[in-house]
């Protein structure tokens, strides 16, 4: 046996080190363990300043002993590696660590062990952990807000039908696929708006709200079959002339009537909320700021000095503004700007004013798809004789879109977080609901359970959406 | 004929539908003013605001005029932003460099913190800390002193306030280092580019930095004194501290949730931006002689910083619009003071909104506009 220098721990000595340093190592995290789960300081005969740091210093000193390279031990290897690489890295990695074993206990006795599941009343939770039985009683209201109980199985089944519909594309057959894009644009909206308009609403709140939609969807699809030379001037007119044939000509009030569903109660958008709003507004704004931006981004890149101009002070406007004067603007402004007879619902308002905000971002997005194409593309569609949509809707953004996918699941995943503002024009979804809970007298003191359970529901969601625009990252990703 | 016709048609389609749209909103917004008899102007802003604000860096109560409730706000909102983009901006760099340390350990500790703040909406985390985290402090009376000086109590954070004798002498002595190092400076690459000598430039300024302000107390007659918050009791149970600067809790749990949130982004910018500068930028670097510190000084920070202060300062636009998020917990900023109560006594809806719109608006555009100017600067000029 060679000689020990013990501050240049080598490989001949290999086995002393091995057992010093772990003996060290697994002391010191011994202590801590001891001291966080059972209270016990094995170290209490020291001053208590030393006590504090000892676990440290001896960790350290293994953590030294251990740090050989080229050792020959894969596992000893992998370990110096990976979180101790140097002095300075060993004593982050012992630190972190230590938090680590020191948050276990309190945070899984609030979470677990002390917490109060049972009952339905606040005597129940007299412990120190955390009081579920405030979640469980309120559970309803943080789902539906002010949704009548006894008709909430309406969301319910409106939720499990669209997203059964949604679920469609993994289920089609080669037949089918190439009328997805289709159907996922311009029927399943469609259908997604009928079910709240008539199922969720149960009245006649979105009345000219629905008639644009009707005549939105009638004019794409004849669309399809004019010439290609009139379709601009197609689109600009026959929608409109349609929205008004609808409204004064064609479906008089007593249509309406008839068509709405028997027996359902109507209930005002007001008392809409809950997690459930989250997901209505989160869904339309999603549906109408995606084409809103598209035809900002093509417009900001348009060859005509007029439109390219307006379209640059459309988006530049709404990003230069924060949401929430937005959302104020549609409050108290918006309603200044129109005839006085004219009534738009509080939440058509603002699903439209988060539309057009979020619209300005999605364009910026698009936008770097668009700059990232190579002119050759362009240039290759051209010659091939294509005109402008065309050119656009079969060669440039089937490509653009492609490259942008991680920056549209951002704006989307900003979206869904923005949602809560809402509070600014009175309608309340989870977090409003979670303050309004909050400050009920007889469930006073539990808003750090309120907003726990409501951060756990909005990190599962924007986690989830985070990883699938990843996987469809990765699944759309051509080799160039 | 037909092509230039073909071009202008649209165009024109174009613009007149947005002239149509705004002439139906100024029409409907003249009929309803004048059904309802409010009148369109901005005197209001020059009249008594007979309303107070709890917490504002300038003088300021009932007896000032609207303006000036405006200009607290918009200090109140720019005091926010500055001290939560300095947190964000620190916490960013940290936790962005740590995403890439080879310590497994280290980054997977960078990582949740990065997908666990990013992933909960912003105005949940400012509830969060405002009723539910900073709720659980203690009273005035029962709070322990955190290093002697501060008190962290429901009522706030309260430090001590400096108290300065020429303050003026101490400020010169600082602007004068400042110009000393930057003469060193030049004076250094100087002697670099004709003699090939490297002057500790770092030390030396290091030195000048501390050296000169410290003249200024001994000779200048500087004097610096603190005065330490101090418990004051007003009733039987009701306490308070007196003397000394004294933070809202409104203040701290706003920067603090924004400054959380935003360093999130902030070190996905760093992260990128490192990430980009290629691996054999760094071997060719090496390869030449440089010794770590210069290669990092020298090679990859010029070209990661191109990288990162786009999209970061991007997120300091996003924090400075987010603190308007502030109304909700009644921290008097720009939105809550101005948008809020001024709105609600003077019924001037379409004036109030679009002065704080322009306001955020102009703030926005005046830094894309600086920092187009700054990418334009350090753009990669290829040949």
């Amino acid at each position: 046996m060679s000689k020990i220098n013990f501050l240049k721990p080598d490989k001949e000595n290999i086995n002393t080190f091995l057992y010093m340093g772990s003996f060290l190592f697994v002391i010191s995290v011994i202590d801590v363990s001891l001291n966080s789960f059972f209270r016990l300081n094995i170290t209490g005969f020291l001053p208590s300043s030393l006590s504090f740091v000892i676990p440290i210093i001896l960790g350290f000193i293994g953590l030294h002993f251990i740090r050989i390279e080229h050792s020959g031990n894969k596992f000893l290897d992998q370990v110096n590696k990976n979180i101790n690489t140097s002095n300075f890295n060993a004593i982050l990695s012992l630190l972190i660590i230590f938090i680590i074993i020191k948050a276990i206990p309190p945070v899984l006795s609030w979470f677990v062990v002390d917490a109060s599941f049972a009952g339905d009343s606040k005597d129940v939770c007299s412990g120190t952990g955390a009081c579920w039985t405030y979640i469980k009683v309120w559970f309803r209201r943080f789902m539906y807000g002010m949704y009548p109980n006894a008709e909430q199985w309406r969301i319910n089944l409106s939720f499990i039908a669209l997203a059964l519909l949604g679920s469609v594309g993994y289920f089609a057959t080669e037949k089918f696929k190439k009328y997805l894009t289709l159907y996922y644009v311009v029927i399943y909206p469609f259908i997604a708006f009928l079910f709240i308009f008539f199922f969720i609403s149960g009245g006649p709140i979105f009345f000219d709200f629905s008639y644009g939609i009707i005549a939105a969807v009638i004019s794409i699809i004849i669309g399809f079959f004019v010439p290609s030379k009139f379709k601009f001037y197609y689109f600009i007119f026959v929608p409109i002339t349609l929205y008004i044939a609808l409204k004064y000509f064609i479906f008089y009030e007593e249509l309406i009537e008839l068509g709405k569903l028997d027996g359902l109660n109507w209930v005002e958008t007001g008392a809409w909320g809950g997690l459930s709003l989250t997901f209505i507004i989160s869904f339309f704004c999603l549906i109408f700021c995606f084409p809103i931006g598209m035809a900002f981004a093509l417009g900001r890149r348009s060859d005509f000095p007029l439109i390219r101009y307006i379209s640059i002070g459309f988006i530049e406007f709404w990003r230069g503004v924060p949401l929430i004067t937005v959302l104020f603007m549609s409050a108290v402004m918006f309603p200044m700007f129109l005839p006085a007879d004219f009534f738009i619902d509080k939440l058509v308002r603002c699903i439209i004013a988060i539309s057009l905000f979020e619209a300005a971002y999605v364009a910026e997005v698009i936008r770097g798809g668009l700059q990232a194409l190579p002119r050759g593309q362009y240039e290759a569609a051209k010659s091939l004789g294509m005109g402008y949509w065309r050119m656009h809707i079969f060669v440039i953004l089937p490509q653009a879109l492609k490259l942008v996918i991680p920056g549209i699941a951002n704006t989307f995943l900003a979206l869904v977080k923005d949602t809560p503002l809402i509070f600014v024009v009175g309608l309340l979804e989870i977090v409003g609901m979670l303050n309004l809970a909050k400050t009920n007298p007889e469930w006073l003191g539990f808003a750090m359970e309120g907003y726990v359970f409501a951060a756990i529901i909005f990190w599962i969601i924007c986690y989830a959406m985070s990883k699938y625009s990843y996987n469809l990252e990765q699944k759309y990703k051509t080799e160039r | 004929m037909d092509l230039k016709l073909q071009k202008i048609i649209p165009q024109l389609i174009t613009v007149l539908v947005v002239v149509l749209v705004f002439g139906f909103f100024t029409y409907n917004a003249q009929i309803n003013m004048e059904n309802r008899g409010i009148d369109f102007g901005y005197g209001f802003l020059s009249q008594e605001s007979s309303f107070d604000v709890q917490f504002s860096l300038i003088e300021y109560d009932g007896s000032h005029s609207y303006f000036r409730a405006y200009l607290v706000g918009l200090l109140n909102t720019i005091l926010v932003s500055v001290i939560g983009i300095i947190i964000a901006t620190i916490l960013g760099v940290i936790v962005g460099v740590a995403r890439l340390s080879p310590n497994y350990l280290i980054n997977q500790f960078a990582a949740f913190y990065v997908e666990f703040f990013r992933n909960i909406p912003l105005l949940l985390q400012i509830f969060f800390w405002y009723f539910a985290a900073l709720r659980a402090l203690p009273l005035p009376q029962d709070a322990d002193a955190i290093l002697g000086v501060f008190f962290l109590t429901i009522k706030g954070l309260y430090v001590p306030a400096f108290i300065w004798e020429n303050l003026n002498v101490f400020l010169y002595s600082i602007i004068a280092a400042i110009i000393a190092i930057v003469v060193i400076r030049i004076h250094a690459r100087k002697v670099q580019e004709t003699q090939g000598k490297q002057l500790p430039v770092f030390w030396i300024s290091v030195g000048l930095i501390f050296i000169i302000p410290l003249l200024s107390f001994l000779i200048g007659g500087v004097s610096l004194s603190f005065e330490i918050p101090k418990l004051k009791q007003l009733a039987t149970t009701s306490f308070k501290y007196e003397g000394g600067i004294s933070l809202p809790p409104e203040l701290i749990a706003l920067t603090l949730s924004l400054a959380l949130y935003t360093a999130t982004f902030i070190a996905e910018c760093v992260r990128a931006g490192i990430q980009g500068v290629g691996k054999g930028q760094k071997e060719a670097a090496a390869s030449i002689g440089l010794n770590p510190n210069q290669v990092l000084k020298l090679v990859v920070m010029p070209q990661a910083l191109r990288i990162i202060i786009p999209p970061t300062t991007n997120q300091y636009l996003n924090l400075t619009k987010n603190s308007s998020l502030a109304a909700a917990i009644a921290y008097p900023d720009l939105v809550l003071v101005f948008a809020g109560t001024a709105l609600m006594q003077t019924g001037k809806a379409i004036e109030i909104v679009s002065i704080t719109m322009l306001t955020y608006l102009s703030l926005s555009i005046s830094i894309s506009i600086l920092m187009n100017w700054y990418n334009k600067k350090i753009a990669i000029k290829e040949k």
